[in-house]
């Protein structure tokens, strides 16, 4: 026992009497069993939100872009508001895979899974927007770098737009290696235990073949560790690549060089508030309080209060350069976001993503699970606005007064938005019921060294 | 000489991994352990070499990091040097700026994909592989060993039982 040593002030991350054959059993049930009407009653509506959405799509595609509320001031809206919210959504799952497999965070592993899927699935969504946006997308072939039939005309790597083309694809592709090679022991879990021969065909096409052998586990470990390595800088990027479509612009409120620190931080903000959001719901849904405990709650909170003030501080400080520059143009445009016409935005901002994480400096706050799910959908509202505030409201001001207008979203727009929401839900429901929803096997590695009756039985007879 | 093997199934990872250190200072030859979860020391318990995939990621990260290179250079100085932004199409070193997060998503790129693959390559991991671990219960709770046999039999079967195996089985290896 003394190899799994772990101080006794660190609280137990599996609670109860576990053995690795109930790890085995719990994260099998959701899969094995029957979904319940609740599920049910949530992937109708989502289902149905998803086709009014997908109906939205294709009216867009059928008629063109003017189905949008866009006018010729404000020429991007909703679109990229929500392609960047979907993609900082995105970043929390990497980050809990990533950058905590590097600092040997053990609690990762039992929200890795769903952070990752969740991950893979808000990335898709924000995938669609630019599709979408290009109006033609059976053109979308045209952002790749292959020669076209006007001659050798290339795409223009000047162009952050391109840059996004290539992170994203990366982004997407490499998080879903990343999640799939470590789905492959737990799908070999569910492989083995299928009695019905229709899964133990799915499972087994889905595990690849894996047989745990000593050697395939120092590989495994070894591919892990790289992954995490590369993708941590990579999720980084991204989000500055994104917040490049906008900073290496000549527009006052977007022209600004604190943007990719900003944005990363707001993404990872954003992100583990959906984290919460989803791993709350299904902590109780799926039986998981074991694994999924308050402890990682707590933990989930403390993050969001980080980079909840860091985000803050980006707030802060974009007043004060707008100010301190001296150029009338961006001082207008601060000035006009926080009293113009879209200051109700500005402030729903404010207060969604400033003031309401600094209640988790109260334990009793962040120990409580429903003010948790209350605040993880609060940032999640508030990041939205921080997006829109970005975007619209320095676009709405143009340099010429007489092209000054306001925004406002057709049915069109909304119906995009909502299909997006109900698509994402439409695909982490349907993970829910066939997936390993924990790294079970990850969780094994850690039962002697943070499962609360190993620590019992360790403390009880300390030297 | 047939390849007999006996597997001995454990159900618990300490106990497995004295039981593999006293069949090796027995001078047993271990053909393969199956185990449910990474335990940690095992392959070095084992005397496994270590896995040099890291170092491939890395050749891969740099075909990467080259490709993407001659690729922009190709495309944006030597066959259509375009003036864009007044950005300097006429040199390489001048534009390599604007090229500098396409050339980092392409190193992430070719090492994380080229080396997933090699890793499934050299595992034999793929859709439609058969898993070959022989006893179902080594991806839920319990370990399994298998060492061949060379000599007596009986003696190797009582020697395993002695480190603490539940089941022992044996088998001809294919």
């Amino acid at each position: 026992m003394a190899s799994h040593y772990e101080a006794p002030i660190r609280e137990p991350l599996i609670i109860g009497d576990k053995s690795y054959h109930d790890i085995t059993k719990d994260v099998a049930a959701p899969v094995e069993g029957k979904a319940n009407k609740q599920w049910w009653i949530v992937f109708i509506i989502s289902m149905a939100a998803f086709l009014w959405g997908a109906g939205c799509m294709l009216y867009t595609i059928g008629t063109g872009i003017g189905t949008w509320g866009l006018n010729k001031t404000v020429g991007w809206a909703w679109d990229i508001t929500n392609f960047v919210w979907w993609v900082g959504i995105g970043h929390a799952g990497t980050l809990i895979s990533a950058v905590l497999l590097l600092f040997r965070q053990k609690w990762r592993m039992a929200i890795n899974r769903s952070a990752e899927a969740m991950t893979i699935f808000a990335v898709v969504q924000a995938g669609l927007f630019p599709i979408i946006h290009m109006g033609r997308p059976w053109m979308g072939y045209w952002v790749l770098p292959i020669p076209n039939q006007f001659g050798s005309l290339w795409t223009n790597f000047n162009s952050p737009l391109l840059w996004d083309v290539f992170a994203i694809s990366t982004y997407l592709s490499v998080s879903l290696v990343f999640w799939w090679t470590g789905l492959l022991p737990d799908f070999a879990m569910l492989r083995d235990r299928a009695v019905r021969p229709f899964q133990k065909k799915i499972y087994g096409l889905l595990s690849f073949g894996w047989s745990g052998r000593a050697k395939d586990w120092q590989r495994f470990e070894e591919v892990s560790l790289v992954l995490a390595g590369l993708a941590t800088p990579l999720v980084l990027s991204v989000h500055t690549i994104v917040s490049m479509d906008f900073a290496t612009s000549v527009i006052p409120g977007w022209h600004t060089t604190i943007f990719p620190p900003y944005f990363v931080a707001g993404a990872v903000f954003s992100g583990f508030a959906m984290v919460q959001t989803l791993l709350i719901i299904m902590r109780k849904v799926c039986n998981l309080e074991a694994y999924i405990t308050l402890q990682h709650i707590e933990l989930m909170n403390i993050i969001i209060m980080v980079t909840g003030s860091i985000v803050g501080c980006a707030y802060i400080t974009e007043l004060f350069v707008a100010w301190y520059s001296g150029v009338e143009y961006e001082q207008y445009a601060f000035l006009n976001r926080a009293t113009g016409p879209y200051a109700w935005a500005y402030w729903m901002m404010m207060t969604c993503n400033v003031f309401s994480p600094q209640f988790m400096w109260s334990k009793k706050l962040r120990t409580s699970i429903i003010f948790s799910f209350g605040i993880s959908i609060v940032v999640n509202v508030g990041m939205w606005f921080e997006r829109f505030v970005i975007i619209v409201t320095s676009l709405h001001r143009d340099y010429l007064p007489s092209s000054w207008t306001m925004f406002s979203p057709s049915f069109v727009d909304i119906g995009i938005y909502v299909g997006t929401i109900g698509f994402f839900f439409v695909l982490f429901l349907l993970y829910a019921r066939t997936f390993p929803v924990i790294a079970q096997a990850e969780v094994k590695s850690i039962l002697k060294s943070s499962g609360e009756n190993y620590k019992k039985l360790r403390d009880g007879n300390h030297e | 000489m047939s390849s007999k093997v006996v597997q001995a199934l454990y159900n618990d990872d300490d106990v497995l991994m004295h039981a593999v250190k006293e069949v090796r200072a027995a001078d047993h030859h271990i053909e393969e352990v199956f185990t449910p979860f990474p335990v940690h020391g095992l392959d070095k318990a084992m005397g496994l070499p270590h896995t040099r995939i890291a170092i491939a990621a890395f050749c891969y990260g740099l075909v990467g990091l080259a490709f993407a290179t001659w690729m922009m250079n190709y495309m944006m100085i030597q066959n259509w040097p375009q003036d864009i932004g007044g950005k300097p199409s006429m040199s390489f070193w001048y534009n390599m700026p604007s090229f500098v997060p396409i050339m980092f998503e392409l190193t992430v790129f070719c090492a994380a994909h080229l080396m997933v693959i090699t890793f499934y390559m050299r595992s034999k991991l793929w859709p439609f592989k058969e898993a070959e671990n022989p006893d179902p219960r080594t991806t839920d709770d319990m370990f399994l060993m298998e060492v061949s046999v060379k000599g007596n039999e009986d003696e190797l079967t009582a020697f395993l039982q002695n480190t603490g195996a539940v089941e022992i089985k044996v088998t001809e290896k294919h």
